[in-house]
């Protein structure tokens, strides 16, 4: 099984006064359909690794290769494609769009990366459908559940059929049943064959996924699963 | 390498119609903001529209009311040439080279009046002294088209013709000042009347004459100039008195002097009326200035609304370019978003402005019994420059939105 993303000896530091070391030699390896959660408490530097895996910051030192690709040698307008393309986002905060629909909300996933206009609205469906939300496309975000605007989100991820699904805290704001619920669909994505990486403070998120990896001060360790 | 061209393939699908949508969509989602914003390009554009339009109205309407028949109207003076010997600036006969101008319709020939030798006009050779009987009368040589260049009916008895003049018989007419200074009232009784002791016959009496430019004429006494330069030496053509067709003025205006004299034009000093198009824009410019001013403010403001709304937008969506950012979007696709916006903003604030300028001119002039005088152009062009506004007010914006760092942008606003 190829590997989706290789970390080798990956350092980021900020250019504060004194300079904070966010990210010291990191090394990961992420294979195609793996379930990898990523746990540690806040300051410990998941942002900045999840900035990196989400090509949205560069690290200082160090090599990022996505499905082979070395990445920390792309230009902006190139590692921008490979983003959208390639990563999927799930946000704690959902980031859906609250003027439009739940259908062109999922849409937007692939208007900067995606296929032909003419198939667009099917495969935000078909997205829709796979997360058990296809029945609410003429929904505005603002009159869903919170767990009903994380499916959307998700199927936003979807569509554009990535590689990686990068999600960031993705039930922080949710309660327990619908947390549950997420967790559900996470294992479902999984069994279809997504690969999934969870940041997460929680616990019994991070035990939900088959891989578990603790970061501490910049640090990953791998935790038993 | 595969998965590299494939990224740069599909960066490229964002469009001009997911662009038109994305930015449509975002003015869309706060409506009452739009129109707002909106409102300040209709203001600038509006008063910008109705300005011009109302200055070609009322510029059109003072225009109008020129009487049509002065615009017909010139009038060449010849310069008395430096010496007695000199030759004549222009020939009686260069005339006929001004008559074949097209658009004139009737052109005639004056000598000029000479202040220093002046003759005695009497009506006859009786000496009472209890009247005045010298009149000192310009008398004029003149050719026989006078009556209609100068537009001046004949109310008794006739004009002299090219026979008269050919024959250089001495005939005489009279303006109707001169006839009733002279105390001729009939001519079928053939008076004479004499002219430095030359008796000449009286065939004709002038009645009004309708050039207000030649309200010398009622008072003269005309001669065929052959006869004038015969016994009088009243000399060359002083004056030449042209009526031409409706809109012709200006142009004979210019031709005139070279037919007369192509040598020598500069000897020439043309009357013309101002032309009604001049006069047209001198009346627009007057009226314009200061509401000119007034729309180029409002539009002004009109911009840095856009501009300070668009800002603001940008503020409130960081969140949103941030998830674009991360959806793959690319800094220019951000920016072609928002300028898009702000262009569109200024476009519609450009249609509805340019609309309600064009309303307002057309009920004043209605309200005034006026013709509404619209430009094509400036209908067509007011949105443009409502566009253009409203695309220079989004480039700051536009560059903040672009300039995110998606990273710092997903955070959200604050």
């Amino acid at each position: 099984m190829s590997d989706v993303i290789v970390l080798d000896r990956l350092g980021r530091t900020f250019a504060t006064d004194p300079p904070v070391p966010a990210l010291v030699d990191v090394g990961l390896r992420v294979g195609r359909g793996d379930y990898v959660s990523i746990v540690g408490p806040s300051g410990s530097g998941k942002s900045t690794l999840l900035n990196i895996l989400g090509l949205l910051d560069l690290p200082d030192t160090g090599r990022y290769c996505l499905e082979g690709v070395e990445t920390t040698e792309l230009d902006d307008t190139a590692r921008t494609a490979l983003r959208g393309s390639r990563i999927g986002f799930v946000f704690q905060s959902f980031h859906l769009l609250p003027h439009r629909d739940v259908v062109d909300n999922v849409m937007l996933g692939e208007v900067y990366t995606g296929g032909d206009r003419a198939g667009r609205r099917d495969r935000a469906i078909a997205a829709l459908d796979r997360v058990g939300m296809g029945h609410r496309h003429s929904f505005r975000p603002p009159r869903l559940s919170g767990g009903e605007r994380q499916r959307v989100a998700i199927a936003r991820a979807l569509v554009g059929d990535p590689a990686l699904l990068l999600c960031d805290e993705p039930t922080g704001n949710l309660d327990s049943t619908n947390t549950t619920a997420i967790l559900h669909l996470f294992d479902e994505l999984r069994a279809g064959g997504t690969t999934l990486v969870v940041i997460t403070h929680d616990a019994s998120v991070s035990r939900r996924a088959s891989r578990r990896i603790g970061i501490t001060d910049g640090r990953l360790t791998e935790l038993a699963a | 390498m595969r998965i590299r061209l494939r990224a740069r393939r599909t960066a490229s699908r964002f469009d001009l119609r997911d662009l038109g949508n994305e930015a449509l969509a975002g003015m869309g989602s706060r409506p009452a903001r739009t129109a707002l914003t909106i409102l300040g390009t209709v203001l600038g554009i509006g008063t910008l529209v109705a300005t011009l339009g109302l200055s070609a109205t009322a510029g059109n309407q003072i225009a109008g009311r020129f009487d049509a028949v002065t615009a017909t109207e010139l009038t060449v003076d010849v310069r008395r040439p430096a010496g007695t010997d000199a030759p004549p600036a222009v020939r009686w006969e260069a005339l006929d080279n001004v008559a074949r101008l097209n658009g004139v319709t009737a052109v005639a020939g004056l000598t000029l009046v000479r202040n220093d030798k002046v003759p005695a006009v009497r009506a006859n050779q009786l000496r009472d002294p209890t009247r005045v009987q010298n009149r000192t009368l310009p008398v004029l040589g003149a050719t026989a088209t006078l009556p209609a260049a100068a537009r001046a009916d004949v109310a008794t008895g006739r004009f002299f013709d090219d026979g008269h003049v050919v024959r250089r018989d001495r005939v005489t007419v009279l303006g109707a000042e001169a006839a009733r200074q002279l105390g001729v009232v009939r001519v079928d009784n053939q008076p004479a009347i004499f002219v430095d002791d030359v008796p000449f016959t009286v065939i004709g009496i002038l009645g009004a004459v309708g050039r207000a430019d030649q309200p010398t004429l009622a008072g003269s006494v005309f001669v065929p100039w052959t006869a004038a330069d015969d016994t009088l030496r009243l000399g060359p053509v002083g004056t030449v008195v042209v009526t031409t067709s409706l809109g012709a003025a200006p142009l004979i205006a210019r031709q005139a002097p070279i037919a007369l004299n192509p040598d020598d034009p500069a000897t020439m000093t043309v009357n013309a009326p101002p032309d009604p198009a001049d006069l047209r824009t001198g009346v627009a410019a007057d009226v314009n200035g200061l509401l000119l001013v007034l729309g180029v403010v409002s539009l002004v403001v009109g911009a840095l609304g856009i501009t300070n709304v668009t800002l603001v937008t940008v503020m409130e969506r960081t969140a949103e370019i941030g998830l674009r950012r991360a959806l793959g979007a690319r800094r220019r696709h951000v920016a072609a978003q928002f300028l898009l916006e702000s262009t569109v903003v200024g476009l519609l604030g450009g249609i509805v402005g340019a609309s309600l300028g064009s309303i307002t001119v057309v009920v004043i002039s209605a309200a005034r019994d006026w013709t509404p005088v619209l430009s094509g152009v400036l209908a067509a062009g007011a949105p443009a420059v409502g566009a253009v506004v409203g695309l220079l007010a989004g480039l700051y914006p536009a560059m903040r939105a672009a300039r995110l760092q998606p990273v710092d942008a997903l955070r959200g606003p604050g």
